[in-house]
């Protein structure tokens, strides 16, 4: 489903990727962590095509992202993405966030985005806050109605840049048992997160970057018990308490 | 004071007023355009880097240098007086609009920026991330908010610009100043004259603002949803 093919970026002189190489197959959850500045949101960001890479190839979906004659939007809009800040539109409502990109990227009709709209804020336990602003919600209710957002456009994977972050711990919970149902049901997922607890649940394998390498890609019962390089037992015990 | 000369007076006013009135929504209006024009030719500059949209950019930052820091009396002279000279005669009433135009799209066009810069940058990734193309992202998610927060600045440009209309009488405008400029001339009654005059413009002024602060809760609302 997604081939990331040995790709290196730069900003300037510091390289951010190096030579950086993962397959991520159809249903599967693929979690990566590692130390602030290791790359992560930088890697997960070149599926879709947000950060352009210098070297090396993206497929994603029999779609070549790397090649600059693609239509990116298009693309985009079939790869759902959930930022860290919980982005919504703010001068929007809720559902109006929601029925925008259907309507102007899928062309889908006023009736047809709402139905749908309704029934994914439903699913995210959303459906009575359907006509407020984003300012009005919490940052847990909002982060479940931007991943509403996002699956709104029937993805064929869904990418997640640290979805939990930026929360209060009370809302991590609430944004976390959405994104496990929807693991369980068979969405394509690459979520960068810390959340270990999520990884051990759900996840099929883990991604361990440090400066701007994958220095591990192993099942995740493997990198729990037993982390094959050093500077990953390292990061585990700091982040496991 | 002497009310039967304010009375006999107030059809000149009134008739003053109307031509403030055009004057200002005609030149608002169109320096509103041309400011939004300018300010979205700098916004997509830093986004895109084409050499045609460089040399753009540098014209506007020269326009707007030229609009803030001249005098609109001297702007209004040039149009009035050096502009024939060159062989292009404008009316009384195309040189005052072109006039305000010109100070005003300068002072709307940064106003406009402020706006659109205070955006953020997320956002745009944001709606590049959900596939909307860049003219469908700038129209639906930047512009909008944009706009909510430019208002204030843009509110406070319709009022300046109102009031600056009161040096179109150089270029032989009746307007509201020049009416009562010319009864003080022919009948010495200054204090009646420029007590009407201060009235006229109180009268213009007071509702826009008003307005303007409606115009502004409607749009914050719409920025911050409170």
């Amino acid at each position: 489903m997604i081939y990331i093919n040995k790709i290196s970026k730069w900003y300037g002189h510091f390289q951010v990727l190096n030579n950086c190489s993962a397959g991520i197959k159809k249903g599967e959850v693929v979690v990566v962590c590692g130390p602030s500045g290791s790359g992560k949101s930088t890697l997960i960001k070149t599926v879709n095509g947000l950060e352009p890479v210098q070297a090396g190839e993206i497929i994603v979906d029999n779609t070549v992202v790397t090649d600059r004659r693609t239509d990116m939007a298009g693309l985009r809009a079939r790869v759902g993405m959930v930022f860290q800040h919980f982005e919504l539109f703010p001068h929007l409502s809720v559902m109006q966030n929601l029925v925008l990109p259907q309507r102007k990227v899928l062309k889908r009709s006023r009736e047809e985005a709402e139905e749908k709209a309704m029934g994914l804020l439903q699913r995210v336990g959303m459906q009575e806050h359907a006509g407020r602003h984003p300012g009005q919600l919490s940052g847990g209710q909002q982060q479940r109605a931007a991943i509403a957002r996002a699956l709104c456009m029937d993805p064929v994977a869904m990418l997640f840049d640290e979805p939990t972050s930026a929360l209060d711990p009370e809302m991590i919970k609430e944004v976390l048992t959405v994104m496990v149902t929807l693991a369980y049901e068979g969405m394509t997922m690459i979520v960068v997160t810390h959340e270990m607890g999520f990884a051990r649940q759900v996840a099929h394998r883990i991604l361990f970057m440090d400066e701007g390498r994958i220095v591990e890609d192993t099942p995740k019962d493997i990198f729990f018990k037993t982390p094959q390089t050093l500077r990953a037992v390292d990061f585990l015990s700091k982040i496991i308490h | 004071m002497n009310l039967e000369f304010m009375q006999g007076a107030l059809p000149l006013y009134a008739s003053a007023l109307l031509l403030t009135l055009r004057i200002s929504l005609l030149g608002i209006v169109l320096s509103l355009v041309l400011g939004l024009l300018c300010s979205l030719v700098l916004y997509q500059r830093e986004r895109e880097r084409s050499r045609a949209l460089w040399g753009l950019g540098k014209l506007v930052c020269v326009y707007i240098e030229f609009s803030r820091n001249t005098p609109l009396l001297i702007q209004l002279f040039f149009l009035y007086y050096a502009l024939p000279k060159l062989g292009l005669m404008l009316s009384n009433e195309e040189c005052a609009v072109i006039g305000l135009t010109f100070l005003g799209g300068g002072y709307m066009a940064e106003s406009f920026r402020s706006g659109l810069e205070g955006v953020s940058r997320v956002q745009f990734e944001l709606g590049l991330s959900i596939g909307l193309k860049p003219l469908q992202l700038v129209r639906f998610v930047i512009f909008p908010q944009a706009l909510a927060l430019a208002v204030p600045a843009l509110g406070a440009n319709c009022i300046f610009l109102i009031k600056e209309t009161s040096v179109v009488s150089i270029v032989a405008l009746p307007d509201l100043m020049s009416v009562a400029k010319e009864l003080i001339g022919m009948y010495y009654n200054t204090l009646e004259a420029l007590f009407l005059l201060v009235l006229c413009y109180l009268l213009l002024l007071v509702p826009v603002s008003f307005l303007l602060t409606l115009l502004e809760r409607k749009l914050r609302y719409a920025e911050f949803g409170i």
